[in-house]
């Protein structure tokens, strides 16, 4: 095993293990189809998004944005602030969080513990609620940091500088690079770097499809897109219900023993459908996926046991990726 | 046999509170034609003056994003489930406040360090 100097430092460099038994079965002779899991949850504190947190930390603090003692702001559901807390904590800065009410009460505890400051904003308010407090809170305090996640280079960045080199290295002979779409950062960094180097892989997005509560009444003629989102980077964007999500991460534990948050069934959904579809192809695919969390901060869901429809219920109006 | 379309809440009221219609159409923009015969605006709803989707409708023919598949033009056979919903990726909240948040520092800051803090972004309408 290798040696860090500080936990900063031990960021990234995940392993990549192949998952044999939910792998497609191919008749004798046929090119073989593999999945294989980027195990992030192996990240400091336990989820993809400590790579962005760090590289986005560093360019601001490259850019003279962010000086010791200066507070960060940002509206995160979850893993991102937890990351950013974690690296706010190590270097000195303090961390605000705006957050709805309706997370699950591990990520709140998290972030405590790590030392970041929250702001509910809430449930019931719906999207207009957050818009209101977050621009109340900007307001009061012009001379917060956002990192602005959505739009920061730095974190897409993050993911063409190690996420992708790691896959390369670990699988030289990847197909399909599979993974959440939410700031778009994983997919916009890995994906370009693979794009390079990999003539004709497929990057994959699998993106949450929540319950109706949580799209609610927004309107269809506003709406927001990631700055950091180029189209041109995917070939394909798969919508994952909430049921999928359930089965593949229940699925996931059950037969190869990979205990994960409920994004990462959503993202395996989508990577047994390409692995699937190259298997009645006749095709060769390595494809590789992203395990974005462990699944012990969702716990609280009640979703890991009883019936589907339970677990659909218990999650319904929650953000669950 | 015919092709099952589900409709968010906020459109519902073209089609009466139907949570799911069906149509038929070879095409997805067929589909929104043959829709449009029966809940009259819903179309416009969905596709620009100059015949694309709108930039924040999300459309996906078995889970897969018709962007992806030729948009309109996307092909579609019977039994083929289409979902329609506003674009809102992971994080729904995120990109509310970040875009708020973005807003309202480029509006008090006349430069913004790294051009990055966003813009919010509002379909003509």
């Amino acid at each position: 095993m290798a040696r860090y100097d500080s936990l900063l430092d031990a960021c990234g460099g995940t392993p990549l293990v192949g998952l044999p038994r939910l792998s497609p079965t191919v008749p004798a002779g046929a090119p073989p189809v593999r999945l294989w899991a980027k195990l992030e949850d192996r990240n400091p504190t336990g989820s993809i998004k400590d790579r962005a947190a760090l590289f986005m930390v560093r360019a601001a603090e490259e850019a003279g944005r962010l000086r010791p003692g200066d507070t960060i702001l940002e509206p995160t559901s979850g893993n991102t602030g937890i990351s950013l807390a974690m690296v706010a904590k190590l270097r000195g800065y303090r961390l605000v969080c705006v957050m709805p009410e309706n997370v699950s009460t591990e990520r709140v505890q998290l972030l405590r513990m790590y030392g970041a400051e929250i702001i509910f904003s809430p449930a019931a308010g719906g999207s207009n609620q957050a818009v209101a407090t977050a621009k109340q809170i900007a307001a009061d305090h012009p001379d917060w940091v956002m990192l602005y996640q959505y739009g920061n280079e730095a974190n897409a960045r993050a993911h063409y500088e190690t996420t992708g080199p790691e896959l390369l290295h670990d699988l030289p002979t990847i197909t399909h690079f599979v993974a959440g779409l939410g700031t778009t950062g994983t997919l916009m960094g890995t994906g370009r770097y693979l794009r390079e180097k990999v003539e004709g892989i497929q990057i994959v997005a699998a993106e949450p499809r929540y319950g109706e509560l949580v799209y609610g009444l927004r309107n269809i003629d506003e709406g927001y897109v990631p700055e950091l989102y180029d189209a041109t980077v995917l070939s394909r964007r798969f919508s994952v219900g909430t049921r999928d999500a359930v089965l593949r991460t229940r699925q996931l534990v059950e037969v190869e023993g990979i205990f994960a948050g409920f994004s990462t069934g959503a993202i395996l959904h989508a990577a047994l459908a390409v692995a699937h579809e190259a298997a009645r192809a006749g095709r060769r695919a390595d494809v590789a996926f992203v395990v974005a969390d462990g699944g012990w901060k969702y716990l609280s869901t009640g979703a890991y046991g009883g019936t589907l429809a339970d677990a659909e219920e218990a999650l319904e109006g929650q953000l669950w990726a | 046999m015919a092709i099952e379309v589900r409709i968010p809440t906020i459109l519902r009221s073209y089609t009466g509170g139907a949570k799911v219609v069906e149509g038929t159409g070879d095409t997805l923009g067929d589909l929104l034609t043959d829709l449009d015969s029966r809940h009259s605006g819903l179309r416009a709803r969905l596709v620009t003056d100059a015949g694309a989707l709108h930039r924040f409708v999300n459309v996906y023919v078995n889970d897969e994003d018709v962007r992806f598949l030729g948009a309109l033009d996307a092909k579609l056979n019977d039994g083929d489930s289409v979902t329609i919903l506003p674009a809102v990726a992971g994080g729904a909240f995120g990109f509310a406040a970040a875009a708020a948040i973005a807003q309202h520092k480029l509006a008090a800051v006349a430069t913004v360090a790294d051009g990055e803090a966003g813009r919010r972004v509002s379909a003509a309408r």
